[in-house]
């Protein structure tokens, strides 16, 4: 055990000794070494603030499904656009309770479904001698697994409203703030176009801290205001996260609705069918995408920046050949020799690389930092560009790739010293 | 175990350039005692040059054979030949040869750290290597700033340093004046009397005088092998 401890200090201190061997080469030579490491710093650096980038980016864009589940398909009623079965085109489509008892029985692979009914017309939501209008929803418990959305008080409309027709609501945060000011809201009756309606929850939109947003249950919705069994829309996610399966559960609810409304199923007009998941993925490509060409204009800089290093030690090794010479003269190895360039190459992209490094991440962190400042004021900001950071995984990618720069670019040099010949090299006046 | 130190039985080497072989070392015999100090002599192109070059591991030879220290050294590679050089040959240049970005002592300490010796250790040693060659408060100057002979001193420390069997010392004289050279070759001659065989190649013959063996080479082959007399005439005389 203490031997151990010896022996691995042991290794400490040569390794000191071997560095300081490399530094006091390095020393002679500083302002080379600097405008050497600098093209690789500068490839590093680029690397760093672009990878970074590409995350902000994807950040941005990720964060405008942050209020979706990404497997949720979303149909809204259109107009049919093409004659189907003696009847002409032109007719609206309307889903009705029916259409979503029957979804719900006779489809497979659907995990939660939802119909939805707007309000449309100006509904007055009245606290006291406060009043606004708002869009009001009406929709099933399952909604909240579909639109995402944080519970902040209370709870979220459950089976009991649907069953009982209760008149229950769930109000979004804002317009709690608006409303009810200092009143604690849960347990208060806010009238909503006449009617009290007793406040249960109260929401935030994690994408939208502006967004008003006023549920009911459906059924208490569809009964109080003349709904009948009309739905304005249809929500549900799937129990698949392919793109492939749920294109494939599209495509049967398609079908099925087609059948059911009597239009062709290659009418794109009669319903508008928004999948989620097809459209994250199809971002995600995007930004795979843009991240490999991040990867590939970053190894290129890098591979200019190894190629002046590579340059330079060959010019290195060209100048010290007499001084090789005598190394090898007095007993240092070939394996050595290419050890003395290789670690040396090696020093001056890790030094400078992790410079670079350090400055692309410090830059990320401010622009990061300034950011979320915005994004207090601005919201907007957040679905562009957010939290350009460079994660973990890309600080070890870096330093792998500068270890392997370093490498290559010591390997040419290395190779031409350790094939001098001593005799050669001392007559080398 | 023989008494000699190198053994060299016709050896042949050629430097084949193109279609032209020009054949340098045409099968020369030698052999150096333990602990003796033995000039070679010739002119420019007689072939001292090469066969230095291959007593000290730097170069292959074609045909015969060279024992060193009672080891056969044939043509091995470059890793083993730096250890062979490190362990049994100390080289002393005319240009000195001395690491110019280096000090004094780093330059004498510089084959302790091929043996892997930690760095406290070896700049240890070549401080006391440096205070045998008076040249203790010069430990820390670069060789620029030190003269003709005090770089070969450092020369000669670092040769000895490794604690090798045998010194080459190619013209080790020739870029100094005559007086420097008197206290250069009386150093050479002090580190023989540890019993550290010196082989000196020199074409002046104030420098061989003071060996105890004059080699004469000319056109690659050894043109005369003889004591030498005014040596031990000289030891006498110092005695």
């Amino acid at each position: 055990m203490l031997s151990d401890t010896v022996y691995v200090l042991f290794n400490i201190l040569k390794m000191f000794d071997y560095i300081e061997e490399i530094l006091s080469t390095l020393k002679k030579n500083k302002l080379r070494a600097v405008m050497t490491g600098f093209s690789v710093a500068w490839g590093i650096f680029m690397l760093i603030i672009l990878l970074g980038s590409g995350n902000g980016l994807q950040n941005g864009m990720e964060f405008n499904f942050r209020n979706i589940a990404k497997n949720a398909i979303q149909i809204w009623p259109g107009r049919t656009s093409e004659n189907f079965e003696g009847l002409g085109k032109g007719r609206s489509v309307q889903f009705t309770n029916e259409d979503y008892d029957l979804m719900k029985r006779e489809l497979s692979g659907i995990d939660d479904i939802s119909g939805r009914l707007y309000l449309w017309s100006d509904v007055a939501i009245t606290f006291e001698k406060q009043y606004a209008n708002y869009t009001v929803t009406c929709v099933m418990p399952e909604f909240i697994n579909i639109r995402l959305m944080d519970i902040v008080k209370g709870r979220f409309i459950n089976h009991m409203d649907i069953k009982e027709n209760r008149k229950v609501i769930v109000l979004s945060q804002t317009i709690v703030d608006m409303l009810f000011k200092e009143t604690e809201p849960l347990g208060e009756y806010v009238k909503v176009g006449g009617i009290y309606f007793q406040v249960v929850g109260v929401l935030s939109n994690p994408t939208d801290k502006n967004s008003k947003d006023a549920i009911l249950p459906l059924s208490t919705g569809q009964r109080v205001f003349n709904g009948a069994n009309r739905l304005s829309n249809l929500a549900l996610t799937t129990t698949s996260t392919t793109v492939e399966a749920n294109k494939q559960i599209e495509e049967e609810i398609r079908g099925f609705l087609a059948k059911r409304h009597r239009f062709s199923t290659t009418d794109q007009e009669a319903i508008y069918v928004w999948n989620t998941l097809e459209s994250f993925k199809q971002a995600q490509g995007v930004f795979a995408g843009i991240r490999m060409f991040v990867w590939v204009i970053g190894i290129m800089t890098i591979i200019a920046g190894i190629v002046g290093v590579s340059n330079i030690m060959i010019i290195l090794v060209k100048e010290r050949t007499k001084e090789i010479g005598i190394r090898k003269a007095i007993g240092a190895t070939p394996w050595s020799v290419v050890l003395l360039v290789l670690s040396e190459s090696l020093f001056i992209t890790a030094v400078a690389g992790l410079v670079g490094m350090l400055f692309g991440m410090g830059i990320l962190h401010i622009a990061s930092t300034v950011l979320t400042n915005v994004a207090a004021t601005n919201e907007t900001i957040r679905f562009i560009f957010y939290n350009p950071s460079a994660n973990f995984g890309v600080a070890i990618s870096a330093t792998v790739l500068l270890v392997v720069a370093g490498l290559l670019a010591g390997f040419i040099p290395a190779r031409k010293a350790a094939g001098i010949k001593p005799i050669e090299a001392l007559h080398d006046e | 175990m023989s008494n000699s130190i190198i053994r060299v039985e016709a050896l042949h080497k050629s430097y084949v350039n193109g279609s032209n072989s020009l054949h340098v070392l045409k099968g020369i015999d030698m052999d150096i005692q333990r602990g003796e100090m033995v000039s070679i002599m010739g002119s420019s192109g007689s072939g001292k040059s090469t066969l230095l070059n291959i007593l000290g591991i730097l170069d292959n030879y074609d045909a015969g054979s060279y024992h060193l220290d009672d080891i056969h050294i044939t043509k091995m590679n470059e890793t083993k030949a730096a250890q062979y050089r490190n362990k049994y040959i100390g080289f002393v240049f005319q240009s000195f040869n001395l690491i110019s970005f280096k000090n004094a002592m780093e330059n004498v300490a510089l084959p302790l750290y091929y043996q892997k010796v930690s760095r406290k250790k070896r700049n240890n040693v070549a401080m006391e290597y440096l205070e045998r060659m008076g040249l203790r408060e010069w430990a820390h100057h670069l060789p620029s700033e030190l003269s003709g002979g005090q770089k070969q001193r450092i020369a000669i420390a670092r040769a000895l340093i490794s604690k090798p069997k045998v010194i080459l010392a190619d013209e080790p004289t020739g870029a100094l004046d005559s007086q420097t050279s008197m206290e250069v070759m009386e150093i050479l001659k002090e580190v023989n009397q540890t019993g550290i065989a010196i082989i000196i190649v020199t074409h002046e013959n104030d420098i061989a005088n003071q060996t105890q063996r004059i080699i004469r080479l000319r056109d690659g082959v050894i043109e005369s092998n003889h004591i030498n007399h005014s040596f031990k005439l000289e030891s006498v005389e110092v005695n």
